[in-house]
């Protein structure tokens, strides 16, 4: 049994999707990292992206976010065609996203990251105010970035600088710069690698919150079974740059094939 | 038409020497990843030895020859090698462009130390007839090539045939390549990485050889400078083989070549085009080349797969201090420039006084270099340039219109800042190595083209920039213009440490050390760059007002050419691009060192004066001691200064705070640790 596509799954759950890729491809030289890859993200909605090292799960979060283009393949966020804008573009949209191999900046708080994101989001701060008022964080911009740690349980450390941090925090740092940008829809690379039994659970939890009080759509690639069990709805499974399974999360991880070739090393 | 063709092929000589020059300078990059500016060094070098064997010790020419390019050429590459880009590999291409650029600066100086500072003029031929009597070929046709073409023109098809053979056919040339790409990997594949990067510089350093003594003969004197020019010129080329092929940059060269000699022959003389663009042509495809070439930027770092073996150097930072020491530093700083002015101001004589003040408003077009490097993360080469904008349009605005010179510097500074940005434009996109030659292609551009014209220079009499009167304090007294540069300088640092600290600081901040993931929370790239660039380039142009209004001309030949900015950079950079007192410390270290070495060399003549029954081998020592080895010694300092910035590429300065920062702080932490062991040893006893 293959699990059917989720158009047939979800007949008129969310009338418009938030995202729809439809028809993605990217080829590194001889090597097609993304044959014909459609997903779609409904608003609030969280969906995992499973599949074996190498299945091009990084490189379509790459496409769907601009730090790739995609070689085909549209892009639709909110109504709004994707393809032609930048990574920067697409953030200020709401598109948000951490990477596999942790992006911090060095030599940076903690506090200063989020500041930072909050700042790059809001455009305040520039030139003028850095050379004739002060650039200090508002009360305003102090509480949001306050809420933020709190969230993620990182104030203890919210005056260290991010690159002396454990991956784990490092991976919460990332998440919280990447909050700060109010996204509507998270991109989430492999979120709970490194991350101990501990970590991996606050993090799930913190997700959970975000998820209840902004309705943020996250899209989640992850090893992890119970979390991707946890959290997603649905699930798309990538092999060989292909999309080779959709649907709920119960029935894909039930799915002998599935199980069987992807999911026997994690479970 | 058939002018045109015939001014076409008059352009082939030309179009051959920067050949010669531009695949040299592709050879080395491809062979060692080093965009190494010091090839117009080592050209000069083996000219030097030629010219010194063959002209001065009146050598025969095959031995002469010999030596300068057989043996000195390869033996240069070797020592480099050897000494400084062997430990340079795994390093970015912007720390070994640094590098090169300290052996520009150094190795020259280097040289003239050993043969004399003297103007070497008429450098000799690399070939037996002078270079205009004897028309070789074609007789009395139209198109005439003398001796010197047909060697050059032979020349650089044998370099350019043997090169390309070299590198598709042959054993060395595979590992050559092999080794660039991955030196580790290479290594584990049986490929001796040391001895093909050794044998690699010993051929490009020879080629550097042949080029110099090639060249040498089209200046009227061998100099280094015109040298380098002519490298920065032949530059365009290598932009047209994305600094990899071979033919393609020999094609490349051959056509600049042409299109040179077609507009010098159809425009019209005397124009502005014909003296203006003639000259500056290269740099202009220079500029274009970098800007419109496709795919310049992708791959403009060799992407290693091993690069994680040896890890890239850190992104240059400070060490976050704990605030009561930046407090106790930010005091120090204060009273030892209130010291420093105080000194000044009562002990100085006249000329120590001038030195002081021209350091301290170097430091000022300093600062734009710790903006647009130290916070923005661009190698700027052009802030030269942008100070001489600054100062011409000073002295044109106190000239035409009579407004007060301080009101004329604020328009120089926003009319450099201007054309900061529309040069910023175009060439933020760009990364590292290309970002900087493109700078350099604009630094020249505005040299040759721009400088020689009146409306801009003021022609060939420098235009006359008097000092400010600020209510009853007339400026001219040398000692209120040092407090008012030393209060424009604290104005301006002030500044920067906000912009620094402050969002636009973070943000670039950020897109150094990230920049996918500052674009992922909707930091551009482009915009925070172009803003950290105008900015410098509006503080270099107001202290290019104020260096013209001290020296009383918008003099460009004595403040401002692009080889001046080019030490500024070596000299910032190595003392720390993001610090505040590592530019005041080089502003002020570009006049004191050669000063202060100029009197200590001066000692020994003064002394031999002074005592002259000294004994004769005292006389024979101290009589080696020359005054005038202040300006190279100076130099050579400056540029071995930059070789430390692959190691420490936040600057010596900063370096040393930092170490010392660590060592103090964990001094208190294992104070505060023993406090805290001795009360907690108390603690249970009071609980208890
Ligand atoms: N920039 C690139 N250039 C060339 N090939 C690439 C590039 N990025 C990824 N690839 C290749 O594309 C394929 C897909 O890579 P991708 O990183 O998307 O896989 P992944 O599913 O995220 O794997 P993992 O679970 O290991 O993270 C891999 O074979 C990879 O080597
Ligand atoms: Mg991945």
């Amino acid at each position: 049994m293959t699990p059917t596509t989720d158009s047939t799954e979800h007949p008129n759950e969310q009338p418009a999707p938030l995202l729809q890729a439809s028809g993605i491809s990217k080829r590194f030289a001889g090597l097609m990292a993304l044959a014909d890859v459609s997903i779609q993200v409904g608003a609030g909605e969280t969906v995992a992206v499973i599949g074996p090292n190498g299945a091009g799960k990084s490189t379509l979060f790459n496409c769907l976010s601009g730090v790739l283009r995609a070689d085909r393949g549209t892009v639709t966020f909110d109504g709004q065609r994707l393809e032609s804008l930048g990574p920067t573009q697409r953030s200020r949209l709401g598109i948000a996203r951490t990477f596999q191999r942790i992006e911090l900046f060095g030599g940076m708080t903690v506090r200063d990251h989020l500041m930072v994101a909050e700042r790059a989001r809001s455009g305040r701060g520039g030139l003028w105010s850095d050379l004739f008022r002060s650039s200090k964080p508002t009360e305003e911009e102090y509480a949001r970035c306050q809420a933020v740690l709190d969230l993620l349980g990182l104030d203890d450390v919210e005056d260290r600088s991010a690159d002396s941090l454990s991956l784990g925090k490092g991976r919460l740092v990332e998440l919280g710069r990447a909050l700060m940008c109010e996204p509507r829809l998270l991109f989430l690379d492999e979120p709970s690698s490194g991350l101990d039994r501990n970590e991996t659970e606050e993090m799930s939890l913190a997700l959970e919150t975000v998820q209840r009080e902004h309705g943020t759509a996250v899209v989640l690639i992850e090893h992890d079974v119970p979390m991707v069990q946890r959290l997603a709805t649905r699930i798309y499974v990538l092999d060989y740059g292909s999309l080779i399974a959709s649907g709920n999360t119960m029935d894909v991880l039930e799915d002998e094939v599935v199980r069987a070739a992807y999911l026997g090393v994690a479970t | 038409m058939v002018d045109l063709l015939e001014y076409a092929v008059r352009g082939i000589p030309t179009g051959c020497v920067f050949a010669l020059l531009a695949v040299g300078l592709v050879l080395t990059y491809k062979t060692s990843g080093v965009f190494n500016l010091a090839f117009a060094a080592q050209a000069y070098t083996s000219a030097a030895v030629f010219y010194v064997l063959r002209k001065e010790q009146e050598w025969p020419l095959f031995w002469s020859a010999f030596i300068a390019i057989v043996i000195v050429g390869p033996a240069l590459g070797l020592l480099l090698e050897r000494v400084l880009f062997r430990h340079l590999r795994g390093a970015g291409s912007l720390a070994k462009m640094v590098t090169s650029l300290g052996l520009l600066i150094a190795i020259p100086e280097v040289v003239k130390l050993f043969f004399g500072s003297d103007a070497k003029s008429n450098p000799p031929p690399l070939w037996y007839v002078r270079r205009t009597d004897e028309w070789l070929w074609p007789q009395g046709s139209k198109f005439v090539l003398d001796a010197g073409q047909v060697t050059t023109i032979v020349s650089t098809l044998v370099v350019v045939v043997g090169l390309t053979v070299l590198f598709r056919y042959t054993n060395l040339g595979l590992r050559m390549r092999a080794v660039v790409e991955s030196p580790r990997l290479a290594e584990l594949n049986g490929v001796n990485a040391e001895r093909v990067s050794m044998a690699s510089w010993m051929l490009s350093s020879m080629m550097a050889g042949l080029a110099g003594v090639l060249v040498a003969p089209l200046f009227a004197s061998l100099n280094p400078i015109d040298l380098f020019t002519l490298l920065v010129a032949a530059l365009a080329a290598t932009v047209v083989g994305g600094l990899s092929s071979i033919p393609l940059t020999f094609f490349g060269a051959i056509g600049l070549g042409m299109l040179q000699a077609v507009l010098a022959g159809s425009l019209p003389t005397n124009s502005v085009l014909a003296t203006g663009l003639r000259p500056g042509l290269p740099f202009l495809v220079l500029f274009a080349l970098l800007i419109f070439r496709p795919g310049l930027r992708s791959n403009s770092e060799t992407a290693d797969p091993l690069a994680t073996v040896d890890p890239p150097l850190p992104v240059p930072v400070a060490v976050s201090r704990p605030r009561w020491m930046s407090i106790s530093s930010r005091t120090v700083g204060v009273v030892a420039t209130i010291f420093g002015l105080l000194v000044s101001w009562f002990l100085l004589d006249g000329f120590w006084l001038a030195i002081v003040i021209s350091g301290v408003v170097l430091a000022v077009i300093m600062l734009s270099l710790t903006v647009v490097t130290g916070i923005g993360g661009m190698l700027s080469l052009a802030q030269a340039a942008l100070a001489a904008i600054g100062a011409f349009t000073t002295a044109q605005v106190v000239t035409a219109t009579g407004l007060p010179v301080l009101v004329a510097m604020l328009i120089g500074a926003a009319v450099a800042a201007a054309c900061g940005a529309l040069l910023a434009i175009p060439v933020v996109r760009l990364d590292g190595v290309y970002l900087a030659l493109a700078t350099l292609a604009f630094a020249l551009m505005f040299e040759s083209i721009l400088v020689p014209l009146s409306w801009v220079s003021g022609g060939s009499v420098p235009l006359a920039v008097p000092r400010p009167v600020i209510g009853p304090w007339d400026l001219a007294d040398d000692r209120y213009f040092l407090l008012f540069a030393a209060l424009c300088l604290t104005v301006i640092a002030l500044a920067v440490i906000r912009v620094r600290q402050g969002t636009t600081g973070r943000f670039l901040q950020a897109i150094q050390s990230s920049p996918t993931a500052a674009n992922s929370i909707g930091i551009s790239g482009g915009r925070s760059r172009i803003i950290a660039f105008t900015l410098a380039a509006g503080i270099a142009g107001f202290g290019g007002g104020l260096l013209a209004s001290f020296a009383g001309r918008a003099n460009y030949q004595a403040s401002f050419p692009y080889v001046v900015g080019l030490v500024w950079v070596a000299l910032v950079i190595s003392a720390g691009a993001r610090s505040i007192q590592a530019a005041v410390f080089s502003g002020i270290m570009f006049f004191l060192l050669p000063a202060t070495l100029n009197r200590v060399f001066s000692w020994p003549e003064n002394y031999l004066e002074a005592h002259q029954q000294a004994p004769e081998w005292m006389q024979n020592l101290l009589g080696l001691v020359q005054p005038n080895w202040a300006l190279p010694v100076s130099f050579i300092l400056f540029g071995i200064g930059a070789f430390t910035y692959a190691k420490h590429p936040e600057g010596i300065i900063e370096a040393r705070t930092n170490s010392s920062v660590t060592a103090l702080l964990r001094w208190t932490e294992r104070r505060k640790a023993k406090v805290d062991a001795s009360s907690s040893v108390d603690a249970p006893q009071v609980s208890a």
